[in-house]
């Protein structure tokens, strides 16, 4: 659905996304990082349960919420991508000790 | 000479009471009219914590235990007569309730302050106990390391205090009261056993008058000879982000909401008619509760506010009905949301009737007339 308008140059990052690798390139936001990945529904409502994306890409909606190296609800938009880092989509609410 | 009255009864304030109250005489075939401010009212209703609470109320007064007890008690049935009215869940649940100590110091105090409780004369009987730390962690296993023990009452419960206000508010209009935004009450006057209501939006006639404003009611009470001294005193709540339901039982300071935010509370001020926020007491409720469940230390916080309690000088309600304007009723207090069933299911019909019962003679301003030298 998304791609790229220019391939980046330097060497990409590595991270899990619900135990899948995926590539990213240095600087993505974790939301770009997804989006580019073709992981678009990031989240279920954690009342009604509906999927939602990341949207706005500048904090301020807070749909791109996920889980991100175990603690949850994290603004995916705002969080940049690391070597190693472990993502996870998130269902519902998330609990109160990750 | 027949005068043409619009309503059976003028109900002043859409809040908690205001809407219990008027839902109450809707049901019993009153034709009802609710008055209400705009949207720049103090509104307790939208402001509280939600809890419908049993325990450690009515020390220097035990028929409001017993008050208080008899409203628990019919909590459920008025969930569902909304629910079967409104098809709305107001999100009742009753599994019982802790106040958690922090030191062995605020344990005694606990302990002393619920067995003066009990112990007063015409007290009601109900059940509690006093637990110490592990008592507390079979029940509530994430509680941290500071906490010393507390009370438990099976009697405490919750709701959703929004859907509530919501529910009233639909279940009246739904038996055909009118609510009439922005129409604050500059001025009433009794006349021909009925009374005129001067408001912002016009004249609106009724026969019955039941004051239900709040704090507004300390202005109006005296126009039909009662009395209410009320003061706005200040809470404040923080609330967190949704997460997995992790407290099963409501805690007197912090519980979890049927839709998964954690609120944190209760603040005691006095501020006037200032319901800002300070972050000095935003920062120290959320340690208090830190320190009781560590866990929520990782958790964001969305939201805080300030809303305004309506206050007596001893806490306890007013119910009145005017010597002089016997027409014209009264009702203010500080725990709407666990009063609501007395309001709707109690309160209601006795006004539709035209007469308070006499249990409710102690409830009444005139209390606030003795000499104060005469006083404890």
């Amino acid at each position: 659905m998304f791609r790229r308008l220019v391939e980046p140059e330097r060497a990409s990052v590595r991270l899990m996304v619900d135990g899948r690798p995926v590539t990213a390139a240095p600087g993505d936001s974790v939301a770009a990082a997804l989006l580019a990945a073709s992981v678009v529904a990031c989240r279920t409502t954690p009342v009604s349960g509906t999927p939602r994306a990341p949207y706005c890409m500048m904090g301020i909606c807070f749909d791109c919420l996920v889980t991100v190296d175990g603690v949850g609800n994290r603004q995916g938009c705002l969080t940049r991508v690391r070597e190693g880092m472990v993502v996870a989509t998130q269902q519902g609410k998330r609990e109160v000790g990750r | 000479m027949a005068r043409r009255r619009d309503y059976d009864v003028a109900v002043v304030g859409g809040g908690l009471l205001g809407a219990a109250i008027g839902w109450g005489l809707a049901r019993t075939g009153q034709r009802v009219a609710v008055l209400d401010e705009g949207d720049v009212a103090y509104r307790a209703s939208r402001g509280n914590f939600a809890l419908v609470w049993v325990q450690s109320k009515g020390l220097g007064m035990p028929e409001y235990a017993a008050w208080t007890r008899r409203s628990s008690d019919r909590w459920g049935e008025l969930a569902a007569l909304l629910m079967d009215e409104t098809k709305l869940d107001v999100a009742f649940a009753r599994p019982g309730g802790f106040h958690l100590c922090l030191s062995e110091g605020e344990l005694e105090n606990r302990t002393q302050m619920l067995m003066r409780l009990h112990n007063q004369p015409r007290m009601v009987s109900y059940p509690y106990e006093m637990l110490d730390r592990e008592g507390v962690r079979k029940l509530l296993p994430e509680i941290g390391p500071e906490v010393v023990g507390g009370s438990y009452c099976p009697l405490d419960g919750h709701c959703n205090s929004l859907r509530l206000l919501r529910a009233l508010h639909t279940a009246m209009r739904a038996r055909g009261a009118a609510y009439l935004a922005n129409h604050v009450v500059a001025h009433i006057e009794p006349r021909g056993g009925g009374f005129r209501l001067a408001t912002a939006a016009g004249d609106v006639r009724a026969g019955k008058l039941v004051l239900a404003a709040g704090n507004g009611n300390a202005r109006l009470a005296p126009m039909v000879k009662l009395g209410a001294p009320v003061r706005p005193q200040r809470g404040q709540i923080v609330v967190t982000e949704r997460v997995r339901p992790f407290l099963p039982y409501p805690v007197v300071t912090i519980r979890q909401t049927d839709e998964g935010s954690v609120m944190l509370g209760d603040s005691v001020e006095e501020a006037g008619f200032d319901d800002s926020v300070g972050s000095g007491v935003v920062a120290a409720i959320a340690d208090r509760a830190r320190r009781m469940f560590p866990l929520l230390g990782g958790l964001n916080v969305v939201r805080s506010w300030a809303a305004l309690r309506v206050m007596t000088a001893d806490g306890f309600p007013i119910y009145d009905q005017s010597a002089e304007c016997p027409s014209a009723f009264i009702a203010t207090c500080h725990s709407g949301v666990t009063l609501a069933a007395n309001h709707a299911l109690e309160l209601a019909p006795m006004i539709a009737a035209g007469q308070l019962h006499p249990d409710l003679e102690v409830f009444s301003a005139r209390r606030f007339d003795v000499p104060k030298a005469g006083r404890a």
